[in-house]
């Protein structure tokens, strides 16, 4: 009997492994096989298709892609938004909440109160482009800053960690004549470092990721993602915007590369700086959604 | 000590005001924008002196011709099919939890919810990449095989589009909402496993009777989360993976609002429909809210 469960046991556990990998080959794949085109000898890989090894190896792709001013403008917006982006959602959303922690400041409850229903009121896109615009952000840099500066999840997440920071901190400081200003900048952000890597991990994954702003209003800041969506929605003319851009830049690599490598080597691009952080940045990740579980 | 006390209230309201403010700028301002949907809205001019039309934009929305009934269909069998699949994230952390070694359980874990933190045009890119009907990897490899005369266009097959859409729902989202039941499972009772095995349940029973019924309550809540969003289809896949070919089955009332307004420059129309969905969508969140209230005592709003 107990022979049997544990052959049942182990049955189980191969099956249950080789289906988990398998899952995981669907998930992982996809960005590999990608990979490999990118780095694959462009004319060479149109002829022949490749499934585990790229087909010669060469960075013609990614030397063409950042020698278009086009495109290096858009990988710097993109990582403009990403960095001033993230700095500008953390400190801001912790500041508010650091205050909202304050007994003294009177309606925090009504003010806190409102700024989390943002979580479930939303206006809709029409009136968002048309009021975004009415304020001047179009093909604004701000437009990626100022309407994230305040994130109600994160604002519960920072809050609830704030709460718990010991009373007794702030106090001694207060005694040395500190002011409200002095104690957040000094005492409560170096306190709250772990929930503000949360956060700003967050919170710098979606500023990568964003594109509808840069869609509907920023159309001359583009970033690497909206590029990509042209070049996806729109492929022979942006080939052929490419190739005389390139005409100018160098003679001897046109004829190498195609439309389907530039497509590739701009969508690892976009891609290479989530799969640098994620995995190594996971517990963040989840210890910002388990706590956002239990609070929410 | 007055002063320094209204010295410090002048700094917290310095510390707050600020940021209010931005809340209100970009979350509440727009609602006003809702009005547009009740005058003949016209791009550059002030929406008070816009002409007064009353609900004929409603009217023309529920009038012949809308593509409204399709919207919502769509819309609908969406959040459906997406609920459908909900189920589907438990039996993965349950799986992922049998795996014995923590090393390798962590690889799959990282693996599997990868593809929830890319953006869906790099999704629309890959899958693509995959399917497209010249040269997608896997039409090449079904030719190559025999399997098929001629490449299959799944992105453009109009009977095929809720199925695909919640397939590629499925790949993004499915390990990442499988990581908050694992989080469920480790805070289980480990004595009820062990009263379990000594009532001689194995490994299977144990799954059943200790770790699903443990997960209900997690269950229950996110399953009632979707319901109130039932209405909230994504904008961003359906944009990215919209054509002209499966346009019938994809357009969803994001979508019809979207293209009303921004393409079609009918302010007012599309103003109309995004208002008619956060109605509706309020209802029902409150529906379900009520429900969860008398379930389980908690709230979700």
């Amino acid at each position: 009997m107990a022979r049997r469960t544990a052959w049942s046991h182990r049955i189980f556990g191969f099956f249950n492994l080789l289906f988990l990998l398998l899952l995981v080959v669907l998930c992982i794949y996809p960005f590999y096989y990608i990979f490999i085109y990118s780095v694959s000898v462009p004319d060479q890989v149109a002829r022949h298709s490749i499934y585990l090894w790229p087909r010669g190896f060469t960075f013609v792709n990614y030397k063409q892609i950042f020698m278009l001013d086009e495109l290096a403008k858009a990988a710097g917006v993109s990582v403009a938004r990403t960095i001033v982006g993230t700095a500008v959602t953390v400190f801001c959303t912790a500041m508010f909440a650091y205050a909202l922690t304050k007994p003294q400041l009177r309606f925090r409850k009504a003010i806190y109160r409102i700024t989390l229903a943002t979580m479930y009121v939303s206006a809709g896109i029409i009136p968002w482009y048309i009021t975004m615009k009415s304020y001047g952000l179009k093909d604004n840099f701000l437009l990626y800053v100022l309407p994230t500066a305040i994130i109600a999840f994160y604002l519960v997440l920072i809050k609830t960690y704030i709460e718990q920071i010991p009373g007794a901190m702030e106090e001694s400081a207060m005694i040395d004549g500190a002011n409200v200003m002095t104690l957040f900048l000094r005492i409560i952000l170096p306190l709250s470092m772990p929930v503000l890597a949360v956060a700003a991990i967050f919170s710098a994954v979606n500023q990568w990721n964003t594109w509808t702003d840069n869609f509907f209003l920023a159309p001359n800041l583009p970033t690497m993602q909206l590029v990509l969506l042209n070049f996806l929605t729109d492929q022979t003319s942006n080939l052929m915007a490419l190739k005389t851009n390139m005409a100018t830049v160098s003679s001897s690599d046109i004829q190498q590369v195609t439309p389907t490598s530039i497509r590739m080597t701009i969508t690892m691009i976009a891609t290479l700086p989530i799969i640098f952080v994620y995995p190594f940045f996971q517990r963040y990740f989840i210890s910002g959604i388990m706590i956002g579980a239990v609070k929410g | 000590m007055n002063q320094t006390r209204r010295k410090t209230d002048w700094l917290l309201w310095a510390m707050t005001l600020p940021f209010f403010l931005l809340v209100l700028l970009f979350s509440y301002v727009p609602l006003a924008g809702w009005s547009m949907a009740f005058v003949k809205y016209i791009p550059g001019l002030s929406i008070f002196k816009s002409e007064f039309a009353g609900l004929d934009y409603f009217r023309q929305l529920f009038s012949l011709g809308s593509e409204l009934p399709k919207a919502i269909t769509n819309t609908l069998a969406l959040g459906f099919l997406g609920i459908l699949a909900s189920p589907l994230s438990m039996i993965l952390a349950i799986l992922i939890t049998e795996v014995g070694r923590s090393r390798l359980r962590r690889f799959i874990q990282v693996a599997l919810s990868l593809p929830n933190f890319i953006s869906f045009i790099i999704v629309y890119a890959i899958f693509f990449t995959f399917f497209s009907v010249d040269g997608g990897i896997v039409n090449q490899l079904l030719l190559k095989l025999h399997l098929v005369s001629e490449p299959t266009n799944l992105l453009g097959n109009e009977g095929a589009t809720w199925l695909f859409q919640t397939l590629v729902i499925i790949w993004k989202t499915i390990g990442w909402s499988a990581i908050i039941y694992i989080g469920a499972i480790t805070s289980i009772d480990m004595e009820l496993y062990d009263a379990a095995s000594v009532d001689g349940a194995g490994r299977f029973k144990k799954a059943l009777h200790v770790t699903i019924p443990g997960l209900l309550p997690t269950f229950t809540v996110l399953l009632l989360l979707s319901i109130g969003n039932l209405l909230s289809s994504n904008f961003e896949q359906i944009f990215v993976f919209h054509n002209a070919l499966n346009h019938d089955r994809i357009v969803t009332l994001d979508y019809y609002s979207y293209q009303a307004g921004l393409v079609n420059f009918d302010f007012s129309l599309g103003t109309a429909i995004g208002v008619f969905k956060s109605v509706t969508s309020l209802i029902i969140l409150f529906a379900a809210n009520g429900i969860i209230k008398r379930i389980s005592g908690n709230s979700i709003i």
